[in-house]
């Protein structure tokens, strides 16, 4: 896999630009279905994310797009480390941190922060907003009290927040300022990588379009690299420079943003844009829709060989009984039997 | 003659804080077969409105018309508006697992709905049922229809609501978000079945959402809402093509560009906040926000007026025609 170029060109020169800042090799996590109150007996495993390999560049916006269950959540949590890896190793600038503990997790996560998608769960609603942002200053025992107010204050300010607010609490705030609330607060310890997990999806279109403008300016500012998690496609295609198409666990596509909508290659990212509704009534007629039939199988018992066979328009002998592997063709990786020859 | 005319529709909530006004003078029409689409953003009334048309605004204070084939529905007595609605006027809503019951059987609730408008035998009952899952896409409906909400998924429950919906053939079908909790794939599907269903059973459609996407290739009429009034009204080519509103800009803008050379230039977002309903501001509820805001707009409401062409495309703005025009072709349409 190739390291991509990145975004912005006034990334920080450190001697860690060559080398990817973060590396998934072979991650899988698996969730096990117990049955039984006292003697548990694991029935089945939800295979959540089952082998992905992936790096990420600084400086760059990976996009992670996919269907419900597709497991793009989960793998944000697995590089955060909110969630131990069942399989697999992550690296962050070189070093393996899948099994870090202790002192050295929390140093990682001086690294790595993350936001959430639902601005009105993710913020303690008894806690003041200052008490929020500066949360991440006590648990890393950074400066003394005022210090941290100033810190606060600065970052409220960076974010578009009013610093007179400081004494708010999360209530007294709309969905787009909430989610500020929570960019702020990813901030707070200067990350070098900012796992999104929907950050847009749960605001009102107006308001969606000011964070997104927010977090690109803050990347800019801060020499952020972003994984931006997210089921809205159009909003991917804009703040992404890669993309990985996840389906069932596993990437099927990965690709520069422009190439990937440009022109798709795996049939379910095909599907999957030709799905997106656009805002033109001209553009929306001409388009030929895909429609997919059914609904995604259950990740407890995945379909053989090809996960999306079942679902495919375009299904070969071989799909069923052989897993695809992703592999470079067009420009891209993509795991499809149809471009076996292609490569 | 219309099929339902809306006017000067207002819905009033009074609470605590002050008086809500969440629909504040909404007028519109339906035809036999038409699909009027109505897109707005949370707090722009437009789930209100419709609520309120079918008696379902609890707590509202409703005033204005509903004509519903010259029968005006917002006067109507609790046991005739029972007798409309569902099977005249039927609904669906965004989040098909709160608008199932978890206790009863998916097939059980349809039957509940037919009897509960048609005196026919549980037996006949249902077999419709299992007859309406298999025609909105319910694999082996006879088996499916003893199942519970929750053995559903996403996409099928919403199927399931639309079979109910449409089990007493209504004249209008009011489609609440229905695709909102869902996957894209999933909302092609739906949106796919509710066109193919208006086709065949020729039901006129209020389609609600906030995604001028969803609208984009099965509107016939869109009606943009802002602050609890219509911001502009037109046939759908006109708003996407020649809008006449800056709200309707605003949000036009908001979204990423659909053109492959724009897709990376900045977002231009609508600045500030959606007004507050209980202290609105002044004048023009979108002054706050409008980058072309002139000295007349924070003191009079402006009226949906005709916005030149046809007579069908109304906009409420104080800004010339001319003025409109000019802005819309140079400074908005050339970023989309």
């Amino acid at each position: 896999m190739s390291v991509n170029e990145t975004k912005s060109a006034a990334a920080p020169e450190t001697e860690g630009d060559r080398q990817p800042l973060l590396r998934l090799t072979g991650i899988k996590k698996h969730f096990p279905i117990t049955q039984g109150i006292i003697f548990q007996r694991e029935v089945g495993r939800v295979h959540a994310v089952d082998g992905v390999d992936l790096e990420v560049s600084p400086g760059e916006t990976l996009g992670v797009v996919g269907e419900t269950g597709c497991g793009k959540s989960t793998l944000g949590r697995l590089i955060c480390r909110l969630l131990p890896v069942t399989e697999g190793t992550v690296e962050f600038e070189g070093r393996d941190i899948t099994n870090i503990k202790g002192k050295e997790l929390r140093r990682f996560r001086r690294q790595v922060q993350m936001i959430f998608q639902d601005p009105y769960s993710s913020l303690n609603p008894r806690k003041r907003i200052g008490t929020i942002i500066g949360d991440p200053f006590q648990i890393h025992g950074i400066g003394d009290g005022r210090q941290r107010k100033l810190r606060v204050q600065e970052l409220m300010e960076v974010v578009g927040l009013n610093p007179e607010h400081y004494n708010r609490f999360p209530a007294e705030f709309s969905g787009g300022q909430r989610q500020r609330i929570g960019v702020a607060r990813a901030l707070a310890l200067r990350p070098r990588l900012i796992v999104c997990d929907e950050p847009v999806s749960a605001l009102d279109v107006s308001i969606q379009a000011q964070v997104i403008n927010l977090l690109e300016d803050l990347q800019s500012e801060f020499h952020l690299t972003y994984i931006f998690i997210a089921h809205d496609l159009s909003v991917v295609r804009h703040v992404s420079d890669r993309v990985a198409v996840m389906y069932l666990g596993k990437v099927v596509e990965l690709s520069d943003a422009k190439r990937l909508y440009a022109e798709p290659k795996h049939p379910y990212t095909g599907a999957l844009l030709s799905a997106v509704p656009v805002a033109d009534p001209d553009l929306a007629a001409k388009r030929e829709r895909v429609i997919l039939y059914g609904d995604v199988p259950s990740p407890i018992d995945p379909p053989s060989g090809c996960r999306f066979h079942p679902r495919c328009p375009h299904v070969l002998p071989r799909c069923a009984p052989e897993v695809p592997h992703l592999q470079s063709a067009f420009g891209r990786e993509v795991a499809c039997h149809l471009y076996d020859t292609a490569r | 003659m219309a099929l339902l005319e809306v006017k000067d529709l207002r819905v009033e909530f009074h609470t605590d804080d002050g008086i809500v006004k969440a629909v504040d003078g909404v007028d519109f029409v339906l035809d036999r077969g038409e699909t009027l689409g109505i897109v707005g953003e949370s707090g722009s009334g437009k789930s209100v409105s419709c609520l309120s048309i079918l008696g379902l605004a609890r707590g509202g204070k409703v005033s204005g018309e509903a004509l519903f084939q010259d029968r005006d529905l917002l006067k109507m007595h609790s046991d005739e508006m029972r007798a409309i609605r569902g099977k005249q006027i039927a609904m669906i809503f965004q989040d098909p697992l709160s608008s199932l019951h978890p206790y009863y059987k998916v097939g059980a609730q349809i039957v509940e709905a037919i009897q509960a408008h048609e005196k026919i035998p549980k037996k006949d009952a249902h077999k419709r049922a299992v007859e309406l899952l298999g025609l909105v896409g319910i694999p082996r409906p006879e088996r499916r229809v003893d199942d519970y909400p929750h053995q559903f998924s996403g996409g099928m429950r919403q199927r399931a609501m639309i079979a109910m919906a449409l089990s007493l053939d209504p004249a209008v079908l009011i489609a609440d978000e229905p695709t909102t909790a869902l996957d894209v794939t999933v909302q092609a599907q739906i949106l796919d079945l509710i066109e193919r269903l208006q086709e065949e059973f020729g039901t006129a459609i209020i389609m609600i959402t906030h995604d001028l996407g969803v609208v984009a290739d099965m509107a016939d009429t869109v009606l943009v809402m802002y602050g609890g009034r219509p911001a502009e009204v037109a046939d759908r080519r006109t708003v996407y093509y020649s809008p006449h509103h800056p709200y309707t800009w605003g949000l036009l803008q908001s979204i990423p560009s659909v053109g492959a050379e724009h897709t990376n230039d900045r977002l231009r977002p609508i600045k500030g906040l959606p007004p507050s309903l209980i202290h609105p501001p002044s004048g023009c509820k979108f002054h706050p926000r409008c980058p072309y805001v002139m000295d007349v707009c924070t003191k009079e409401e402006p009226q949906l007026l005709p916005a030149g062409g046809n007579g069908a495309h109304l906009s409420a703005c104080h800004l010339s025609l001319e003025e409109k025009q000019r802005i819309w072709q140079q400074e908005v349409a050339p970023t989309r």
